[in-house]
């Protein structure tokens, strides 16, 4: 296959290209050209894309964000914090926990089953790149009206994913939440927790040090699945048919960019599933085979590959570690043979890691993933050059400063405040009609103690395994849920998930509060001490109107 | 006495059962499913899980194991064998137990602390029960329902293989409420519910699955 090098970028200075199809806007493509000296190749195109991308870069809530790391309170349990792939906190006695909460809620809207499946997965790499063995899994979410014909398909499907992926990844599932309004029809919300325990001394880093050290890739080959984007640039050539009757499907939809952005151009293309398909097994494996390679002391550094696959792991270990990488693009292994660069660097293909290892060590690594059946490639070596280099085939088709794209851009977008916001803090709640005798009281506890948020939940969690392991002390229906972390010294981890959308709606400030403080409380009631918080927040697109 | 638990890729309760075993009063011993080695232990365990991800078949690939072509034959001269769930179903496929396991009448997965009789206390596995003990031990299986044809069954119930039956309630539609059987000779148990999971009553809904583990040790 031909690719789109530097050199021809450099020859071919006004090709148009594709950047408002893959949710560029101009200023943005103009920064890009700017930084590179150069209109950029299709593949640094796809890459500077995916990574500027809301969902990866945070270029719109950066600024909020911000503030949890200024304005929390110091705490001499951090070991790790904002910025590396999961929090890590010392729990005594030598262990650390590490945590983290994603959404996966665009994908198990198009497909429940495999875009909920894949959420479990794709938070338990993160935890796994800590270096931490996962232990536990949690899932907060939301639906629209029970009773909603499209909640009938939603539902099962997103709680036979979560039941399918974690019982197959022997991860027991101890808790979370199930709740239920008009504003999640058609939007649900899917929230995948999982935690893990390690030895202080386990600790892993995502960065790519050392000069010389490969970077290998393992786990699962890279195929077609979640490329949309790319295939728009790889069959549209500049100019070419293809890229308008795919625009509009193609750019990446905010807050979820590049986790199922469907549609592609091509017959072919628009057969393939447009989320990710999960293989619980071969995750598995993986968490297996890392954590022998951790214990062996084989890994410098390591990435998991959730969004933006091979391009984000890329940009960020090098960007991480000494600042320089090259990467041979054809030495990926693939399951489709047709895919090019671009699509190889846009890929979300699951269960795939990215691994640095000392040169001396490549041979012990390659035969632990042999061991574990689990398929591994070098595919290129950290440089000193302060450049991420990328050949196909021997030219060169992406050169960029990888710090340009980890780093992406940060807006301070215009806010309003909602139209409505008054009216809600003004209605008061004491006009609404109240149970008058007996009779009228019964009723309404019958009918809360109907409602499909406040009922049994057995249906869903019968369907977890929350046994698994043998150390869950507490799980559904408990408030939260409880680990046994050391048998001998009796040490355990609590935990819990809580929101309120309704809270949240009436008053963000005052409803995120009480969240904290219910989630504090659940903890509590387990009996141990709340130690850290995290939180995975769901909002709409941050580049959509103003409200009228 | 040395207790063996292989471990099959993709097998998730490798861990809890050595941990019964040890809480027993037992030594377990890892074995590999790629190495043709018993290790020269006194009893195998097959854990729970979903061995090459049940993708084919639940157990059909782990069957053609190297570590089984050991097991099978050492199982025939008398080596007692317990499969727990994925390791039930191992055994079906191996054609060490008659019958097999499919998909639960619920079409889905099914966790639930069940309650089982003991049916039969000569197994190798099962010899520290009270005829019809009544235990209280995890379900959690998606692919739970145990078949076999009519004769198969009516020779199971004649000759006192069937272990373990579900009492008061069946939770997966299997036939005869059968939630365990054993082969003619009663070294070789399969059984679906976990009583690896039910060896304490901090992490589990009793201790009734710890005679599982100790009885062997006669």
């Amino acid at each position: 296959m031909r690719a789109d090098t530097v050199a021809q970028a450099e020859a071919s200075p006004a090709a148009l290209q594709p950047f408002a199809e893959l949710g560029l806007t101009e200023a943005e493509y103009a920064r890009i050209a700017g930084i590179l000296g150069r209109r950029p190749t299709s593949a640094e195109l796809a890459l500077y894309s995916v990574m500027w991308s809301e969902h990866c870069s945070y270029k719109s809530s950066k600024v909020h964000l911000r503030q949890f790391a200024a304005k929390a309170p110091p705490s001499a349990a951090l070991l790790a914090g904002i910025g590396h792939n999961a929090g890590v906190v010392d729990i005594g006695q030598g262990y650390a926990v590490t945590f983290k909460i994603e959404s996966h809620n665009h994908p198990s809207y198009v497909e429940p089953f495999q875009g909920a499946a894949t959420g479990v997965g794709g938070i338990v790499r993160d935890i796994l790149a800590m270096g931490a063995r996962p232990v536990a899994v949690m899932d907060a979410l939301r639906f629209g009206p029970a009773a909603a014909p499209d909640t009938a398909r939603v539902l099962p499907g997103v709680v036979g994913g979560i039941s399918f992926y974690g019982n197959c990844l022997g991860l027991p599932n101890i808790g979370g939440e199930l709740d239920f309004d008009p504003c999640y029809a058609g939007n649900p919300l899917v929230n995948a927790l999982c935690v893990g325990v390690m030895r202080h001394d386990d600790l892993q880093v995502a960065a790519a040090d050392g000069p010389g050290n490969a970077v290998i890739l393992f786990g699962s080959s890279t195929g077609p699945d979640g490329v949309g984007g790319a295939s728009v640039l790889a069959s549209a050539a500049f100019g070419a048919s293809g890229a308008s009757e795919a625009a509009g499907q193609a750019g990446p939809a905010a807050g979820e960019a590049g986790q199922a952005v469907g549609g592609a151009a091509g017959e072919a293309a628009a057969k393939r599933p447009s989320v990710q398909v999960g293989d619980p097994f071969l995750e598995k494996l993986l968490v297996e085979c890392c954590l022998e390679l951790y214990a062996a002391g084989l890994v410098v550094g390591i990435q998991d590959l959730g969004a933006a696959g091979v391009a984000c792991a890329t940009t960020e270990l090098a960007a991480a570690g000494t600042g320089g990488m090259r990467i041979r693009l054809d030495a990926v292994p693939l399951r489709d043979a047709s895919l090019g660069p671009p699509e190889i660097l846009m890929s979300e293909s699951q269960e795939r890691m990215m691994a640095v290892v000392a040169p001396d060590r490549v041979r012990a690594f390659l035969d632990v993933c042999a061991k574990w059946e689990v398929r591994a490639a070098v595919i290129g070596e950290v440089t000193d050059t302060g450049r991420l280099v990328m050949t196909w085939h021997g030219d060169t088709v992406v050169d960029i400063p990888p710090g340009s794209a980890a780093d992406g851009p940060v807006y301070d977008r215009p806010a309003v405040r909602g139209p409505d916001q008054d009216a809600l803090a003004d209605a008061d709640p004491a006009a609404l009609p109240r149970p008058a005798d007996g009779g009228a009281l019964r009723a309404a506890l019958l009918t809360l103690i109907g409602s499909p948020g406040l009922a049994d939940k057995s249906w869903v969690t019968d369907q977890y395994d929350r046994y698994v392991r043998g150390d869950t002390v507490l799980a559904m229906p408990e408030d939260g849920g409880l680990i046994r972390v050391d048998e001998e010294t009796g040490l355990g981890l609590a935990l819990a998930t809580d929101g309120n959308g309704r809270y949240c709606r009436l008053d963000p400030y005052l409803g995120t509060q009480l969240v904290l403080s219910e989630a504090y409380r659940n903890v509590a009631v387990t009996g141990a001490r709340p130690l850290a918080v995290t939180n995975c927040l769901n909002f709409g697109s941050p580049e959509g109107r103003p409200p009228p | 006495m040395r207790i063996g638990v292989i471990t099959f890729p993709g097998s998730l309760d490798d861990r809890d059962a050595a941990r019964a075993v040890r809480l027993a009063g037992a030594e377990p011993v890892p074995l590999w499913h790629a190495d043709r080695d018993l290790r020269c232990v006194d009893a195998v365990i097959l854990p729970g899980g979903f061995s090459y991800g049940d993708y084919l078949r639940c157990g059909a690939i782990a069957r053609f194991a190297p570590v089984m072509s050991e097991l099978v034959p050492a199982a025939g001269s008398g080596l007692p064998v317990l499969g727990i769930c994925n390791g039930f179903q191992i055994l079906c496929e191996a054609h060490l137990l008659p019958g097999a396991l499919t998909r639960n009448a619920g079409l889905r997965f099914v966790t639930r602390d069940v309650r089982l009789r003991v049916e039969n206390t000569g197994t190798a596995w099962t010899r520290s029960y009270q005829p019809g003990a009544r235990i209280t031990v995890p379900l959690k299986s998606g692919e739970g329902a145990y078949v076999a044809d009519a004769a198969t069954l009516a020779g199971l119930e004649a000759g006192g293989q069937v272990v373990l039956r579900y009492d008061g309630g069946n939770p997966n539609g299997s036939a005869g409420d059968i939630a365990g059987v054993c082969n003619a000779e009663g070294n070789v148990v399969g059984v679906m519910p976990h009583p690896e999971h039910a060896v304490g009553e901090l992490t589990g809904p009793s201790a009734d699955g710890l005679g599982f583990f100790a009885p062997v040790l006669r």
